[in-house]
């Protein structure tokens, strides 16, 4: 057996694994790898509408970053992905950590509630944006209507007109639609934990409180850095919720401005409003993926660091 | 059996090169568009086309408004692309003539440019060159569009002057009827509003001061505009900074609003959804009884020839059809919208009603004038007065920051 697995390979069956690996490897090049590097190559050039003009070297990095007239645009935007990050990992990641310990304890007709949960997750995001945009109506809208109903009408407010909540209002229904992702994996995070260390503790009288904090959270680090790492991701691609939501402007005067609408702005230009500029939109895009990949490598690296085995 | 399959294909493979050769004389053009709305229209034309060239087909393809710049782009920049496009005006004309992928037209290769105005032909034209680029088909004006029945029930006229404007909105309000149903969510929707209230309040002088650099965006005359459409902003919808442009169109289709501050293009699309509304249009109100009413015309777009096509004379005898008075005609009495081209005959009231009302008309500003760099004149128009009218910054503010934005590339407003 040993020595007839050291053997060199056949050649029909060198054929057979090149045949399974070089469509996906072709596949990846000419439709991820090539656009990516076309898109950092077109960031260094100035561009006439489609026409691609002379070398600029760094001047669009300088635009988007230090311009009078980008960069303002763009940090308003990163601002705005840091807060739906950090509001994201409260609401989205938290909320679904303690949706799965609820789940995990099989209350009654828990098997519904693990679907019910992870429903809106299967939905399509553009499904959810008009959906949400319907309940956030001012003037028939599910919500307002509902504190009308029960007296609160100070509280009704006009959503995803008014800045001070049209952000908000926009993480909201993002965590809606994706809570229950977070809250399958820390399902299945948990359900990996050996039933006697959460036996033992408990029989040490701890509360419910300290079993989560000192036994359930610190097992279920694997589940967290895959959550944190792709949430990361996500807050710093969001695109299509607010693109359904308020559209590509960040309406209303850019107070739910996020870099992808930025990007998409830029790149592609706004039929309604501006026009496109595509070494700035790539500028754009290479510096959004450079921070992403950097960051997430770190982050995970911090998260991995945490998990113990067991 | 072995016989008849052999018949059988035999005549596949003759009717095979009966129709190869009936192709061969028949020269086959490409038309790109964005409006799938219109494809009844645009196949009708077609066969009319044909029946004047019987030589040539058209196949006529669409993709939808919001991805038709990006794919019409790549195609081009790939060498290929229809050999007749439907093109945009202004700025976004710009990014794709620029780069020479469209034919420049001249009064030798399409004759028929003679049959346009001016200001139609500049929307197609390419102004480092100043060569026209496109068969300019149809004019498009801000103004205010009215429910009839609503206005006769409560014993109203179209108000002249804009007291009277704010006077007729009090009314119908204390009637608890929605004067406006306009909503500001959605952002370009403060461009149409401004075009559609305020075009007679700044005057074509101001326009005029605007190119020329003797006025700027903070002049007395744009800054108190703006405080009026603050003003009259509390007769808009209900909650109107959360009301998004379809909600604001229901509202009027519904018929549950007096007045609508838009497109003239919206009236064919009410119409539709709701045959039975009565509708008519009237101008921007002016301040002061004797002051000329205007409504803000724009350009949509054009018909241009791809430079890079095998087959441009075919392709410019067919845009040379659509600039003639008879598609004109056609074109404006089936889509409501109404074409440029001089000596059509209108058979729609509200078209004719926008047409005599176009002689007297300033431009939509921002589009026509400053949607060519970023800033945009569009993108700060749209963003300040919907922070305006949401009651966080002062017309002042709102046209200082405008100003600001436009006068870091705008010569004459660096002086």
């Amino acid at each position: 057996m040993q020595a007839s697995r050291q053997q060199p390979r056949s050649l029909k069956h060198q054929l057979w694994v090149a045949f399974l690996v070089v469509p996906p490897i072709v596949f990846m090049s000419l439709f991820v790898v090539y656009p990516i590097l076309s898109a950092f190559a077109y960031a260094f050039y100035d561009w006439q509408g489609l026409a691609r003009g002379e070398f600029v070297g760094l001047k669009n990095f300088r635009e988007v970053l230090f311009g009078a007239t980008m960069a303002p645009v763009v940090w308003n935007a990163f601002l705005h992905n840091v807060y739906a990050l950090i509001a994201l990992m409260i609401i989205q990641n938290g909320g679904g950590f303690f949706l799965a310990w609820l789940l995990y304890k099989e209350p009654f007709g828990f098997r519904f509630h693990r679907i019910a949960v992870f429903v809106p997750v299967v939905l399509s995001t553009i499904i959810v944006g008009f959906l949400w945009k319907l309940f956030l109506n001012p003037n028939f809208g599910i919500i307002n209507q509902a504190l009308y109903s029960v007296g609160l009408d100070s509280w009704a407010k006009p959503w995803l007109g008014d800045s001070s909540t049209a952000l908000g209002a926009l993480i909201l229904a993002n965590a809606w639609h994706f809570v229950g992702f977070p809250a399958l994996v820390y399902l299945a995070g948990m359900q990996r934990i050996p039933p006697e260390i959460i036996e033992a503790a408990r029989l040490d009288g701890t509360n419910e409180w300290q079993l989560l904090k000192n036994v359930v959270w610190p097992l279920v680090a694997p589940s967290t850095t895959i959550l944190f790492t792709l949430l990361f991701i996500g807050a710093f691609n969001w695109f299509e919720i607010p693109y359904v939501m308020v559209g590509l402007d960040g309406s209303p005067f850019g107070s739910t401005d996020v870099l992808g609408l930025v990007f998409y702005r830029t790149a592609f230009g706004n039929q309604s409003a501006s026009i496109q500029n595509f070494g700035m939109g790539s500028a754009l895009a290479t510096l959004l993926f450079l921070f992403i990949v950097v960051f997430a490598s770190m982050l995970t690296l911090w998260l991995r660091r945490r998990e113990i085995q067991f | 059996m072995k016989l008849t399959r052999r018949i059988l294909m035999a005549a596949a493979a003759g009717s095979f090169l009966l129709s190869g050769t009936a192709a061969m004389a028949q020269t086959e053009l490409t038309f790109w568009s964005w409006r799938q709305e219109d494809k009844a229209f645009y196949q009708d034309i077609i066969k009319k086309f044909q029946a004047k060239e019987p030589g040539i087909t058209v196949k006529f393809e669409t993709y939808a408004p919001e991805n038709y710049q990006t794919i019409l782009s790549t195609a081009l920049a790939a060498g290929r692309g229809p050999d007749v496009i439907q093109a945009r005006a202004y700025g976004n004309l710009e990014t794709i003539a620029t780069s020479g992928y469209l034919l420049a037209l001249d009064q030798q290769n399409v004759p028929e440019l003679a049959n346009f105005p001016e200001a139609a032909l500049a929307a197609e034209t390419l102004r480092s060159n100043g060569k026209v680029y496109a068969v300019p088909f149809a004019m498009q004006a801000q103004l205010v569009v009215y429910n009839k029945k609503i206005f006769k029930d409560n014993g109203l006229n179209p108000p002249k002057t804009w007291d009277e404007m704010m006077a007729l909105a009090q009314a119908l309000k204390a009637k608890n009827i929605n004067p406006f149903s306009n909503g500001t969510a959605t952002a370009w929707q403060n461009e149409t509003i401004v075009g559609g209230l305020l075009s007679s309040m700044l005057g074509k002088e101001f326009e005029a001061d605007i190119v020329s650099g003797k006025a700027n965006f903070t002049d007395p005359r744009f800054v108190s505009a703006l405080a009026k459409l603050k003003d009259i902003s509390q007769y808009f919808a209900p909650n109107f900074i959360g009301v998004d442009y379809p909600s604001s169109q229901q509202l009027f289709v519904a018929g549950r609003a007096a007045m609508f501050a838009g497109g003239s293009y919206e009236v064919a699309n009410f119409k539709n959804q709701n045959p039975t509304l009565d509708l008519g249009v009237f101008p921007a109100p002016v301040l002061k009884a004797g002051d000329q009413a205007l409504i803000a015309t724009y350009y949509d777009g054009g018909y241009a020839v791809n430079a890079k096509s095998e087959k441009k004379d075919a392709a410019l005898k067919f845009v040379r059809f659509l600039a003639t008075p008879e598609y004109g005609t056609a074109f404006t009495n089936t889509l409501k919208n109404l074409s440029p081209i001089k000596g059509i005959k209108i058979e729609d009231p509200i078209t004719q009603d926008v047409a005599k009302l176009a002689e007297n008309s300033m431009s939509y500003l921002m589009l026509v004038r400053f949607r060519y760099q970023e800033p945009s004149g569009s993108v700060l128009l749209q963003s300040n007065v919907q922070k305006m009218l949401a009651g966080q910054q002062t017309p002042e503010q709102a046209a200082a920051e405008i100003n600001k934005g436009i006068a870091t590339y705008y010569k004459p407003f660096q002086k």
